[in-house]
């Protein structure tokens, strides 16, 4: 397999007058996670939802190498061709995991609805996979028959991974995963996720405001300041050896722990 | 030994027989004619022909004296014999500018060239019971004032639209009328047709959005723009000559609410339009109908879409007053045997249930 | 066996067309079925008109016969199975006033059947019509109000909702607890409301050889299963859809087959199982 994964050209997006990102170009490749930072208006979460076809980008391309169609514009697809790529080759983990999850059925049915969705039909079957995949994201089995609702933020962001991730996807996208939990619960998560996503060789764009988290998951890191990329390289050296401006201000300001 | 009951249509005659008897009332009592319910009732009469979609006075009173002032149940009756009328085309739009107003206020400006014309309107008495109405026989009082009626006013928004400060209204349409009466309703629905579901809309329905939108369940700001309320022509444009003919006349209420302006830095921020128009005289739903109109724009300005309101699917599925009442009261019809496939279940599910409890029970007296 | 086909001799009311529908509403009601036939399952928005019956007393149904039904038919009308329910009587009457036909109580004598509720016992023949009455025609309507959706889903046969809603009431009961409108899949395409029969009834609609119209008045849709089309309700190969039984028999007809009604006869709560189907318990005894 020689083709990125997800081949970033020339994307932009603009709402009416304002200018939300542009001119961003990568590539990513399979088992690369991908971190995008910035503050809150660096347009970082615009460009998430450019690249997951849920927004139409105004210039610019995203092309998808698909498991066995070849490569795919992810925006010239009809929309059923692209609901169900979202549905069986890709992930969304999104920052709030109410948004993410069908608050009113239990966890079970939560992480089945991809199986059934494409066909599974053991109701026994399709159980036992949720309680396998709820081991793996550290939920007690017996809340399997359990509505979300009743679920504290940690689990209920861990049981949105596990619903994703039981498709088998080759690209997840995040949306601040960590985001509004409790500082020992997101330290939790970032090692669950960590193992996840080497375990499963998964590629990641992952969009944080957290310094920490970048370092923690990603290989590369893209970083952005009003809507343009400035900065972009090896997770490490970006943050070890910022070179913009804006990437030492931003590294200077993490707070030691 | 049972015997199945038998005999719905003599119950089904029987009870014909006594909603006859129940709608005439006590005999000694002189019977409503027609005249009396259109002249002295002619706000319930304006609300039937409004949300009957049907412009007859005396068909709207036939309505209500026949459902016994039950409006929702006389707008049904006004519908359903709309539906037998034979259709032979739509009228040229209303031209509101050429209304002969008998009221016509603004909210926004302290005067406005023609005039506030206060007119009829309940707007001013105190709501004391007068039980001197309850005394049979006339007031031998005539108005104190001369009926106003003035006609060719400029409207409140063409001023306001002519420095640019109010968006203009839609560009005409020059495509044919819709009709929901004779198509069902496609969401998203565009603005012609979320206008006409409003205008035969449920008018208390109407009202308690309006009224959300206000409290800040999707507020846009309004002010009343202006409203008139008088008599305009009627034009339709028959096949065979070619021009437009007027027809007769009929009396509305149209209310355009000015409200929170759109605009930006670099885009010059207007203010925006909500429209509302009844039959007769009827300010309260013109009102409401304005504001629905208003929040149902909310993703053509860009707003945010987040209160009842401003939800275009359930705003439109729910409008409609006989649908609703349909719905609602064919509870009464009978449900038995759905019910009994339940009554299966439910029982079945308890039993299960029950047994794990004894089994569990069992269990543990074992131990 | 006694002529039991009646025809009204009520003069017919001239104010109104044969039917009362007129030709226009007609003719746009038969293209909606005929599109609706050849996608079986598929829900067709129709104009649908004030009719005389408040929407919720079927008028979609009313809709649907009015615009096929002819001279030489024999209208059946039931309501829970049964021709003299009122609802029933009051269908009847109409359109024996508005369409001078002949109605008749007996199932194999009927041409169109229009039902609330039940599928008839008798089995049905080909060159028969059932007419259901739908309240809500959407099977996801309870799962995913917005009908923008709705419609998308069945476009894109996306039905993982359906089958997690099923999922769910094994979660919570053990088994799925679906008791009527029991959601079907119709010529292995479209999942499609059966209208509110009990399941019971639903194995009825596999491969009939009568043509099924549904009609939904105040939703204003018309959807279809033509003739011999498969119709299979939904289920998990572990928990496999069952149907409806009763340990009692009639107590008027002995039969151990059918849907029965439970009667309560007095005030110590006995109880009385009665066929629903008037027309099959009668026709038994």
């Amino acid at each position: 397999m020689s083709a990125p994964l997800l081949s970033v050209r020339d994307v932009g997006k603009r709402f009416g007058g304002r200018v939300a990102c542009r001119d961003v170009n990568f590539d990513l490749w399979p088992g690369e996670v991908l971190g995008i930072v910035g503050e809150s208006g660096s347009g970082k979460t615009t460009l998430l939802n450019c690249l997951a076809g849920r927004l139409v980008p105004d210039s610019g391309s995203v092309a998808y190498e698909t498991r066995s169609a070849g490569s795919v514009d992810v925006h010239r697809l009809s929309e059923a061709r692209r609901r169900l790529l979202a549905r069986t080759e890709w992930g969304f983990v999104n920052q709030d995991a109410r948004e993410g999850l069908r608050m009113g059925v239990s966890a079970g049915a939560n992480i089945g609805e991809r199986l059934m969705a494409v066909g599974a039909r053991h109701y026994g079957e399709i159980r036992g996979q949720a309680i396998d995949w709820m081991a793996r994201v550290e939920i007690d089995a017996d809340r399997v028959d359990d509505r979300p609702t009743t679920y504290s933020g940690g689990m209920r962001q861990r049981l949105q991974i596990a619903r994703n991730l039981v498709s088998k996807p080759r690209l997840v996208f995040m949306d601040e995963p960590t985001g509004g939990l409790d500082v020992s619960v997101q330290a939790r998560l970032l090692d669950l996720l960590r193992g996840l996503v080497e375990g499963l060789h998964l590629s990641v764009v992952l969009v944080t405001h957290d310094l920490g988290v970048a370092r923690l998951l990603t290989h590369r890191l893209m970083v952005m300041q009003g809507g343009t990329v400035v900065e972009q390289g090896l997770t490490d050296q970006v943050l070890d050896d910022p070179q913009h401006p804006y990437t030492q201000m931003l590294v200077s300001s993490i707070l030691p722990v | 030994m049972y015997v199945a009951v038998k005999g719905g249509e003599t119950a089904i005659a029987h009870s014909l027989d006594l909603v006859a008897d129940k709608r005439r009332g006590d005999r000694d009592v002189p019977e409503l004619s027609l005249e009396q319910i259109d002249q002295q009732l002619g706000l319930a009469v304006d609300r039937v022909m409004t949300e009957g979609s049907c412009y007859d006075r005396s068909l709207a009173a036939l309505a209500i004296k026949q459902a016994r002032g039950d409006l929702i149940e006389a707008i049904f009756l006004l519908r359903a014999y709309r539906t037998t009328l034979p259709r032979f085309g739509a009228s040229e739009p209303l031209d509101t500018t050429r209304m002969v107003a008998e009221r016509r206020i603004s909210s926004t400006f302290k005067d406005v060239p023609g005039g506030q014309v206060l007119g009829p309107t309940y707007d001013y008495t105190h709501r004391l019971l007068d039980f001197s109405l309850a005394a049979a026989g006339e007031r031998a009082e005539a108005p104190t004032a001369p009926a106003d009626a003035t006609s060719a006013l400029p409207r409140v928004g063409d001023i306001l639209q002519r420095d640019g400060l109010l968006e203009p209204p839609p560009s005409r349409d020059d495509g044919e009328a819709r009709d929901l009466t004779r198509e069902p309703l496609v969401l998203p629905a565009d603005r012609t047709l979320r206008l006409q579901n409003l205008a035969r809309g449920d008018e208390g329905f109407l009202l308690a959005l309006g009224y959300s939108t206000q409290r800040g369940y999707g507020n846009n700001h309004p002010f009343v723009g202006e409203i008139r309320y008088g008599h305009v022509p009627v034009s339709f444009v028959p096949e065979e000559l070619g021009f437009a003919v007027e027809i007769g006349e009929i009396d509305v209420t149209e209310c355009d609410m000015v409200n929170q302006f759109a605009g930006s830095h670099e885009v010059p921020p207007q203010f925006t339009r909500g429209y509302g128009l009844a039959f007769g005289h009827a300010e309260r739903k013109a009102m409401a109908m304005a504001l629905v109109d208003r929040a149902l724009r909310a993703d053509e300005l860009g707003e945010a879409a987040t209160s009842p309101a401003q939800d275009e699917e359930f705003v439109l599925a729910h409008s409609d007053n006989v649908e609703a009442s349909g719905f609602v009261q064919h509870l009464k019809l009978p449900h038995y045997v759905d019910f009994q496939s339940e009554l299966v279940v439910v029982r079945a599910l308890r039993a299960e249930v029950e047994e794990r409890r004894e089994q569990s029970a069992l269990a543990q007296a074992a131990e | 066996m006694p002529d039991t086909t009646v025809r009204d001799t009520a003069p017919q009311d001239g104010a109104y067309n044969y039917a009362y529908l007129d030709e226009q509403t007609k003719r746009m009601i038969r293209r909606a079925i005929l599109k609706a036939v050849a996608v079986p399952g598929y829900q067709v928005p129709f104009g649908g008109r004030e009719m005389p019956l408040p929407y919720g007393w079927g008028t979609g149904g009313i809709q649907v016969t009015a615009a096929i039904i002819g001279r030489e038919d024999t209208l059946k009308v039931i309501d829970q199975g049964a021709d003299d329910t009122t609802n029933a009587v009051s269908i009847r009457r109409f359109f024996a006033r508005v369409a001078d036909v002949a109605t008749t109580t007996h199932t194999e004598e009927a041409t169109i059947i229009q039902t609330r509720h039940r599928v008839p016992e008798t089995p049905l023949t080909d060159g028969q019509i059932l007419v259901f009455q739908v309240p809500i025609p959407e099977p996801l309507r309870m799962l995913e109000p917005r009908e923008t959706e709705t419609r998308t889903l069945h476009a894109l046969s996306e039905y993982g909702v359906m089958q997690v809603s099923l999922y769910e009431s094994i979660a919570r009961h053990g088994r799925i607890a679906k008791t009527y409108n029991y959601p079907v899949l119709v010529n292995g395409r479209y999942i499609m409301s059966p209208s509110p029969i009990p399941k019971f009834d639903n194995p009825k609609l596999d491969r009939s050889p009568a043509l099924q119209l549904y009609g939904a008045g105040r939703e204003k849709r018309i959807y279809a299963v033509p003739p011999y089309t498969p119709v299979k309700s939904l289920d998990f190969d572990d928990h496999p859809f069952e149907i409806e039984t009763w340990s009692e028999s009639c107590a008027l007809c002995g039969s151990t087959e059918s849907f029965l009604d439970e009667m309560i006869v007095d005030d110590t709560g006995k109880r009385l199982f009665v066929c629903s189907d008037t027309d099959y318990c009668e026709s038994r005894r």
